[in-house]
């Protein structure tokens, strides 16, 4: 049987992966992939341990996960749409101004 | 080495290779039918336009396929100078072996002992999961990159146009997908495909309400269920359904007026024909998870479960001639009248659809 | 080796190989192809944790819906490689120095989780303590009673999300 540490070390890697690419792309619609790497790096510590208590708990929270990543998605691209039409880039650097 | 190979053909490896044998039937009997529903793809469309169709190569033409085949991959494999070549690769593998993926849980037949030669009895399906259904949906939700990295790979604008086409068109349409899928779950209180036909098999003791007593005519298939709901979500199923595989009259991503071939315009030779073959795949994948999930599988009356299969085969190709007669008869409708009948009348139907089934499953418990 | 151990480890290369090839390439279009490709691992852990309806799930919900929306977002905007437009350099936590130490502190949160998981108490094999929760039955019951406040809450939110998003992308360009 794979240890629980396993998923746990798995799951801490792509965490580390998806806050790299944060911190690192330069490209907003990069960024949100990201958070979605973190989100489901977490989902999968859920449902580890889920199934190493043996109930269903974990499975669920990862459902609420997945829908908050559905609406996060959702706006977040629709304010990448809104700001690639005044600046004509996705450079996160482009939209430092509060007010233009 | 001999006898080992012989050895695998008696008690217990047979099991094995009868299984293995399943496995590949089901996996040549797909790309063939691709070959088999051009062919009547051609005759049913001359028959319904009064024409003749292929009928120089072989008889009445029935070698016609072969020869588009050997055609297709003696042709040049082209590429555009400015396309994205890894993703131009991919894009046909994704759509091929999605729709191949996607017949897994799809069950075909009971049961089988194989006229008694092996001990436990095999069942004709690939893979009996408990999630089946889904899976079939969540396969067929991952062939639209298919078709979207061809569209955007080709770096053409008709390929890049209809690849946005199909990419929204899919998405609303598998609303309404889902919801009747979810009213056959409700139906039959389970996601696997095996136990849904199970379900089915039978008669109804009653129609619409359990106090009207009927004699056993109507087979206890889901189309039938609470009438008229079952018949509701059946219709719902099948039009999102020949909107999900891209057919006519919902074949925008190909509009060949637009957008000359849309998606898989920069394409030719063998990755076109792999595209061309995904396309009637999953024609064949939908309709026989509609036999399966509406038209009762293999279950019919009076036809003994053995000869099951048979019965199975052929409603799948009542229901698809059922497509092919849609593509020559209506004509495509507008873009708008698409996104309309999906998001305002198909998605709405299908929510309050549900809903009833839902509450006579629980007022009846059926 | 057992099967189930191998199997988590070829999952997990998947996984771990396409979260790399998200980040580490400035191609937004093949970022997206291989986080589908990363999630469809994951979907594979989750079979493995006998969780098989949130491994469809995940296909559905993610390849199905959410990345495919990224994608349409990529082509929509024509935008496929990250440009290096003047503002780029300007500020101070972009130049290379404070991005090299953005890596820096990735590589330490790596450090210090790995740390904290491998300090846990070994417990064995997972699963081998308690039988597997995996009936779908199960888990409806589960959401839809000690979580209906939870669930009918989620709706609200999609219900703002969608507002948000037609009123945010639909506005007209002034």
């Amino acid at each position: 049987m794979v240890p629980i540490t396993h998923y746990l070390i798995l799951s801490g890697i792509l965490f580390a992966i998806g806050t790299a690419g944060v911190f690192l792309r330069r490209n907003v619609i990069t960024l949100l992939l990201s958070v979605e790497v973190m989100l489901n790096a977490v989902n999968l510590s859920f449902v580890a341990f889920g199934r190493q208590f043996g109930t269903v708990d974990g499975q669920i929270i990862t459902f609420f996960v997945m829908t908050v990543a559905a609406a996060e998605a959702a706006v977040g691209l629709a304010i990448v749409i809104a700001l690639f039409r005044h600046r004509e880039s996705l450079s996160p650097e482009a939209f430092t101004n509060l007010k233009w | 080495m001999l006898d080992f190979v012989f050895s695998l053909f008696r008690p217990p490896y047979n099991w094995w290779v009868a299984y293995a044998a399943i496995v590949g039937v089901i996996f040549m009997a797909l790309q063939i039918s691709a070959a088999v529903m051009v062919y009547f793809e051609r005759k049913v469309s001359a028959w319904m336009q009064q024409r003749y169709g292929p009928t120089l190569v072989g008889p009445s033409g029935t070698l016609q396929p072969i020869a588009d085949v050997v055609k297709l991959i003696f042709k040049e494999e082209l590429r555009p100078k400015a396309a994205d070549s890894l993703l131009f690769t991919l894009a046909p593998v994704i759509s091929v072996a999605t729709c191949l993926i996607a017949f897994a849980p799809v069950p075909f037949g009971g049961s089988t002992t194989f006229f008694g030669w092996l001990e436990e009895p095999v069942a004709l399906q690939i893979a009996d999961l408990d999630v089946g259904v889904l899976v079939v949906f969540a396969v067929a939700s991952v062939g639209v990159y298919g078709i979207v990295l061809a569209g955007w790979a080709s770096n053409s604008k008709y390929a890049l146009l209809g690849g946005l086409r199909s990419s929204a068109q899919m998405i609303s349409y598998e609303l309404a997908y889902g919801m009747a899928l979810a009213t056959v779950v409700l139906l039959a209180g389970s996601m696997s495909f095996r136990e849904i036909v199970d379900a089915q098999a039978g008669y109804f003791a009653y129609l619409v309400l359990p106090s009207i007593n009927i004699p056993d005519v109507i087979p206890r298939w889901n189309v039938f269920a609470m009438f008229p709901f079952g018949l509701i979500a059946f219709l719902l199923f099948f039009t999102a359904g020949v909107a999900e595989t891209n057919r006519a009259p919902f074949d925008f991503p190909e509009a060949e007026q637009e957008l000359v071939a849309g998606y898989h315009t920069e394409y030719s030779s063998m990755r076109f024909a792999m595209f061309f073959m995904a396309e009637y795949i999953n024609m064949v994948t939908v309709s026989a998870v509609a036999v399966n999930l509406f038209l009762g599988g293999w279950h019919f009356p009076f036809v003994p479960e053995g000869y099951g299969w048979i019965m199975f085969l052929v409603k799948l190709a009542a229901l698809l001639f059922f497509y092919l007669w849609l593509r020559w008869t209506l004509p495509r409708v507008r873009y708008d009248q698409l996104m309309t009948l999906g998001w305002k009348i198909l998605l709405p139907v299908a929510t309050i659809n549900l809903l009833a089934v839902a509450a006579g499953v629980i007022a009846f418990g059926l | 080796m057992a099967f189930d151990l191998i199997a988590f480890y070829v999952f997990a290369a998947i996984t771990v190989l396409g979260a790399l090839a998200v980040v580490g390439q400035r191609n937004p279009v093949y970022s997206v192809v291989a986080i589908v490709g990363s999630f469809c691992g994951l979907s594979g852990l989750y079979v493995l944790l006998e969780a098989p309806f949130v491994a469809v799930v995940q296909i559905i919900i993610y390849a199905g819906a959410i990345l495919v929306l990224f994608l349409f977002t990529v082509m929509l905007l024509n935008a496929t490689r990250e440009d290096g437009a003047e503002w780029d350099r300007s500020h101070p936590y972009y130049r290379p120095g404070p991005t090299r130490i953005g890596g820096v502190l990735a590589v330490v949160l790596l450090g210090q989780l790995l740390w904290a998981m491998t300090h846990i108490a070994d417990t064995g094999g997972i699963g081998e303590q308690q039988p597997a929760a995996s009936s779908v039955r199960l888990l409806g019951r589960v959401l839809f009673t000690d979580y209906m406040f939870a669930f009918e809450v989620t709706s609200i939110l999609i219900i703002a999300a969608m507002v948000g998003a037609v009123v945010l992308a639909g506005r007209k360009g002034n």
